[in-house]
């Protein structure tokens, strides 16, 4: 079977880029519940709940929690080097874009497409935020 | 988004880099709402937590060579010179305290260690453009000062401080002012206590929308501490840094202003039984209790000086520790005007630079507290001490006892 590779436009929130297996989260994520050790999800009842989002490309709803939570939660993930290796954003918010920055997390939004219908957990995903383009290849 | 040629030098790191990673974060902010162009703002308030991310970003800012523009005032963490004599907290814990008030010194922040800076040291007027975060204070200085903020996190704010300006979006823009829903308070309101609950009460129904509140019966006009509750639980239990209040707030003098023309998108009623049942869903059940914390948000002279009448000369009951969170004004004058050492004979400590959100107090977690403000409850709560929630009068009286009733 040959390997289809599909390239959407997206608008950069943070500069850089990254690759790698893509997961999806539906729901928005606190970053402040990860463990940072791991980079694995600990919120209860979060649908990410022990995956991992070490070097991954997230998928992501949208943020939520108090702005100092969710700056630590990213900061704690850098220094520990599991944050993902770029994020994919669906709904952008403040405080998401300024933890994102404060880090240097790769980042962007408004992908040409709903980014739930065209990614799916374990497809490859490159993400260039300095040239806006998203590379989907899909898992066989 | 249009930058100006200057604005763009920042950005390509020709102020330095601390001034490049805060234009940085201003441009993505821009750049996700839209925003045209920055704006210069007049004030700025940076909500400084002594978290490790919020500190390293002050740092980072800071050893680029940036420093502050437009002087921001602080919020508290923990005053480390006066609480490490009587609790203990780590080596780690202290070390962070220490090098948080470093990098805000060396940036050229006023530290005023205070949640309340609309009250006294940085009050704005009418129609400032200003970047203010911490969640007590941006309702109060939209709603009550008519002033124009976003709801900023602390890091943003402080990028605002160092550029001196901020994106045009959101709440610097009249549209985003009106309200959205309108809320019939019928529930009798007094102290800021019942403000509060109302506040959190109107914010679970609100999530990030613009409340109108008509209140044809209320006895007394709020303080500024009722109002400064009713925004701090607003904006607590739901993302509300803006609120209207009909015939009483700068803009919202008629029913018809404050929603500037358009239809409410929904409407809610507030009865005596809402709030009565929100202050049962809120609180623990009553019991023996080892602390009393009153001062989320910082506790003002005035209310410094109700405590001092409630308590009637009596002494806080022995195993109990009562502490009344408060300004270094507030505190000053205190001291000056004798309540300090009158209270602590009684039992009753003030403390000035501090935040019921720190590792000092962690010797209570475990035992049951009780205060007034159901947001310091919920912040206490991730860190493992449950609170009671009573009116003042019934915080007094279960540090007389030892046991909230």
């Amino acid at each position: 079977m040959s390997e289809v590779e599909r390239t959407y436009r997206c608008r950069c929130i943070v500069k850089g880029s990254g690759c790698g297996e893509a997961i999806v989260s539906r729901e928005p994520m606190c970053f402040y519940l990860c463990d940072p050790e791991t980079g694995t999800v600990i919120e209860k009842s979060h649908p990410l709940q022990g995956k991992s989002l070490a070097g991954k490309i997230l998928v992501l709803q949208s943020g939520k929690g108090s702005s100092v939570v969710q700056v630590d939660g990213f900061y704690q993930l850098w220094v520990k080097g599991t944050l993902p290796a770029a994020i994919i954003v669906r709904e952008t918010e403040p405080v998401l874009v300024a933890s994102a920055v404060v880090v240097d997390a790769v980042m962007v939004d408004r992908l040409e497409a709903d980014p739930f219908d065209v990614i799916s957990d374990g497809d490859w995903v490159e993400v260039d935020a300095d040239e806006q383009l998203v590379r989907v290849r899909a898992a066989q | 988004m249009l930058l100006t040629d200057e604005e763009k030098r920042m950005l390509d790191g020709q102020c330095g880099k601390g001034v490049m990673k805060a234009m940085e974060l201003l441009v993505a902010l821009g750049k996700a709402f839209d925003a045209e162009r920055l704006i210069p703002v007049t004030r700025t308030h940076v909500a400084l937590s002594g978290q490790e991310g919020d500190t390293y970003w002050c740092g980072l800012l800071a050893d680029g060579g940036a420093r502050c523009t437009v002087i921001p005032t602080t919020n508290p963490a923990w005053d480390v010179a006066s609480l490490t004599k009587r609790y203990e907290v780590t080596a780690e814990e202290l070390d962070l305290a220490l090098r948080t008030v470093d990098v805000y010194r060396r940036i050229g922040a006023a530290l005023t260690f205070c949640c309340t800076p609309g009250l006294g040291t940085n009050v704005p007027a009418f129609g400032e453009h200003i970047a203010f975060s911490e969640s007590s204070a941006t309702p109060y200085v939209n709603s009550i000062l008519g002033a124009r903020t976003n709801r900023e996190s602390s890091v943003s704010a402080l990028a605002a401080a160092v550029v001196g300006k901020t994106p045009l979006y959101g709440f610097h823009l009249d549209e985003n002012r009106r309200g959205q829903f309108l809320v019939r308070v019928e529930a009798p309101l007094g102290e800021p206590y019942d403000w509060g609950l109302l506040g959190w009460y109107v914010g679970r129904f609100a999530g990030s929308r613009v409340p109108v509140l008509h209140i044809p019966h209320v006895g007394s006009r709020p303080s500024p501490e009722s109002l400064l509750y009713l925004g701090a639980e607003l904006n607590t239990s739901g993302a509300v840094p803006m609120y209207h209040i009909v015939g009483m707030t700068p803009e919202a003098q008629t029913l018809e202003k404050a929603f500037g023309g358009s239809v409410p998108e929904a409407e809610l009623v507030v009865t005596k039984r809402d709030l009565r049942e929100q202050e049962d869903a809120v609180s623990e059940k009553g019991g023996r209790i080892n602390l009393v914390m009153l001062g989320c948000p910082h506790y003002t002279y005035a209310q410094i000086r109700e405590v001092e009448r409630l308590m009637k000369g009596r002494h806080v009951r022995d195993g109990v520790a009562f502490w009344i969170l408060t300004s270094c004004d507030a505190l000053e004058l205190a001291s000056r005007s004798g309540e300090r050492e009158r209270l602590a004979e009684l039992g009753v400590d003030l403390v000035a630079d501090t935040c019921i959100d720190e590792p000092c107090w962690k010797s209570f977690e475990g035992g049951l507290g009780i205060t007034d403000s159901p947001k310091c409850a919920y912040y206490r709560e991730r860190r493992g001490q449950p609170f009671v929630i009573r009116r003042l009068s019934g915080c007094v009286e279960a540090a007389v006892c030892g046991e909230a009733l």
